[in-house]
């Protein structure tokens, strides 16, 4: 469903991506990892308009991404988690979620999507009236990923959800994750926290200095030694 | 003694006058919060305000309407010229850095002024009445009939942008995209469109801004936007430049100060004692009244 090819993104004169090209198929995990500064990043913001591509393709089923105007990006189907969260800091709980329902204008339909996500979240429930801003990291997590799922998205991709997070906290994302995937939304996940993310993905891309480096099924990536020195520590 | 007479004759002025900076500050304030830019050209939207309003009152008149009906050609002769000025002007250099942009506001400012000059000359020009309301006895003070209808114009207007922000979609638009551009690009927001209706709904403002002016000055001049601009930015920044309640409050209160001193203290000390309460609530408050450092988790 979604389709990169021969991508290449320079930051002035820093050429961050050389030519990657990957693919996500509908119903799966994939996982995009690397080091810091390999590019993860770069690659999901140039996917979602935030950042100009300066060569390649990006397709969400047919059509062509870095021609769309980025805030009609949300409106064919895909969702951004950004690294950082990214909440509304000075919106209630509850505004964030609204703002992630903007492309609806259905009142009763925003609604049912507000009660869905406080379902999954009883924690945002009890915080609904809060400025995001004033949340924990982990609940601000909580508040993106329930703010990206508010537009009903077919794939969604994250960004880090893990960073920053206690070990418990990281295993509870996690899930969330899985969960999120369950009701069939598509995921393209970006980590550091290897382990975890080859754990859950069906697929994965290795990404080291702007080049995928490796790609392949996630449990024999686990088991690549070169993967496993390099990002699990082993 | 107190004279309780002069006492509710210079609240309502003060007020008054403080709604017509609330209504300009609200233009700084709105585009400082999404693109961290003084608009120093601001202030002479209320001189495009004033012309329009010189011209069009005796074209309204002479049609059988009402004079402040002009509000209207007003409204839309200001929003028309701050949106081409932010689409020809600030957004080619949106990007290149506040200095660029500082000097692009401060230069189309001078353009306005001079183009305004070119246009109409340097005499200024006498604005026909806009209201003709009696005095009216209120608790023994005899006020102006026209103060307090654009008091309580200003004031509706300040009441209805709230609501507007606070609870509209695209005012919840309005108020995401400065607090996060990257996260409104995400759900779907177009910024460049928020952007543009900011300056649109801030122009608007100025118009307002511009009859009720007149209405009180009923005068218009290359000039005007001048020193009218400034002291509703000094309330912007007053009241926490970029937050939207701050820039009305900030704008009542030097409007209230400004009319008190000139009243009870000292004429010619007003803009004095205004600047040197704007120091040292930035010495106390460096963020403004209202300005608050909400903790924001990265
Ligand atoms: N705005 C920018 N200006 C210049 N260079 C940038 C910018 N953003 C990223 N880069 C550079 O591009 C490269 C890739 O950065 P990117 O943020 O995509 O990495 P990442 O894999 O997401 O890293 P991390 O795991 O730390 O988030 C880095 O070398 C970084 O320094
Ligand atoms: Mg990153």
């Amino acid at each position: 469903m979604l389709k990169v090819n021969n991508l290449n993104v320079s930051y002035g004169a820093i050429h961050a991506i050389h030519d990657v090209s990957l693919h996500v198929e509908e119903g799966e995990i994939v996982t995009l990892i690397g080091a810091n500064g390999a590019g993860k990043t770069t690659i999901l913001h140039t996917i979602t308009g935030l950042k100009k591509a300066a060569s390649g393709d990006v397709l969400l089923y047919d059509n062509n991404l870095l021609k769309t105007e980025p805030s009609k990006i949300i409106s064919l189907g895909m969702a951004h988690v950004p690294e950082g969260r990214h909440v509304f800091p000075t919106m209630t709980v509850e505004e964030n979620l609204e703002m992630g329902a903007y492309i609806f204008n259905s009142k009763d339909d925003i609604k049912v999507g507000i009660k869905d996500v406080y379902q999954r979240f009883p924690r945002l429930k009890e915080r609904s009236k809060q400025l995001a801003g004033t949340l924990s990291g982990g609940e601000q997590q909580m508040l993106a990923v329930g703010r990206a799922i508010m537009s009903k998205p077919k794939i969604l991709l994250m960004d880090e959800p893990s960073m920053g997070l206690s070990p418990i906290l990281v295993k509870e994302i996690f899930s969330i994750i899985e969960e999120v995937h369950n009701q069939g939304i598509t995921i393209l996940l970006v980590e550091q926290n290897a382990k975890m993310a080859l754990s859950i993905a069906d697929r994965a891309y290795v990404l080291e200095t702007g080049h995928i480096k490796m790609e392949g099924d996630a449990k024999e990536l686990m088991d690549n030694d070169d993967v496993r020195k390099a990002y699990l520590g082993v | 003694m107190l004279n309780v007479s002069l006492f509710i004759q210079s609240i309502v002025n003060g007020l008054n006058q403080g709604a017509v900076y609330a209504l300009v500050a609200l233009g700084y304030t709105m585009v400082y919060g999404i693109i961290r830019m003084i608009n120093f050209a601001h202030g002479d939207f209320i001189m495009v305000g004033g012309y329009t309003l010189f011209y069009t009152i005796p074209l309204m008149v002479n049609a059988g309407m009402p004079a402040w009906m002009s509000v209207i050609i007003a409204i839309a002769v200001c929003t028309i010229v701050g949106v081409a000025v932010e689409r020809i002007a600030y957004k080619p250099v949106r990007g290149a850095g506040s200095m660029s942009a500082l000097i692009t506001a401060l230069a189309m400012s001078l353009f306005l002024e001079n183009l305004a000059l070119v246009l109409f000359g340097a005499n200024p020009k006498s604005v026909p009445a806009i209201f003709n309301l009696p005095m009216i006895d209120f608790a023994g003070a005899k006020l102006p009939g026209k103060a307090l209808i654009t008091l309580v114009i200003g004031l509706a207007i300040m009441l209805l942008l709230q609501i507007f922000i606070k609870f509209t979609k695209l005012g919840k638009a309005m108020r995401a995209v400065p607090q996060d551009k990257q996260a409104s690009t995400l759900v779907g927001i177009n910024v460049n469109k928020i952007i543009t209706i900011t300056f649109a709904i801030g122009s608007a403002l100025a118009a307002v801004a511009a009859l009720m002016y007149c209405s009180t000055y009923p005068r218009a001049n290359t000039e005007m936007g001048v020193m009218l601009g400034l002291k509703a930015f000094i309330a912007a920044v007053l009241g926490g430049i970029g937050i939207i309640p701050g820039a009305m409050l900030g704008g009542i209160i030097v409007g209230l100060v400004e009319i008190f001193v000139k009243v009870y203290l000292a004429p010619g000390w007003y803009e004095a004692i205004t600047y040197g309460i704007l120091i040292v609530v930035l010495l106390v408050k460096p963020t403004g009244i209202l300005g608050k450092n909400i903790g924001e988790k990265v």
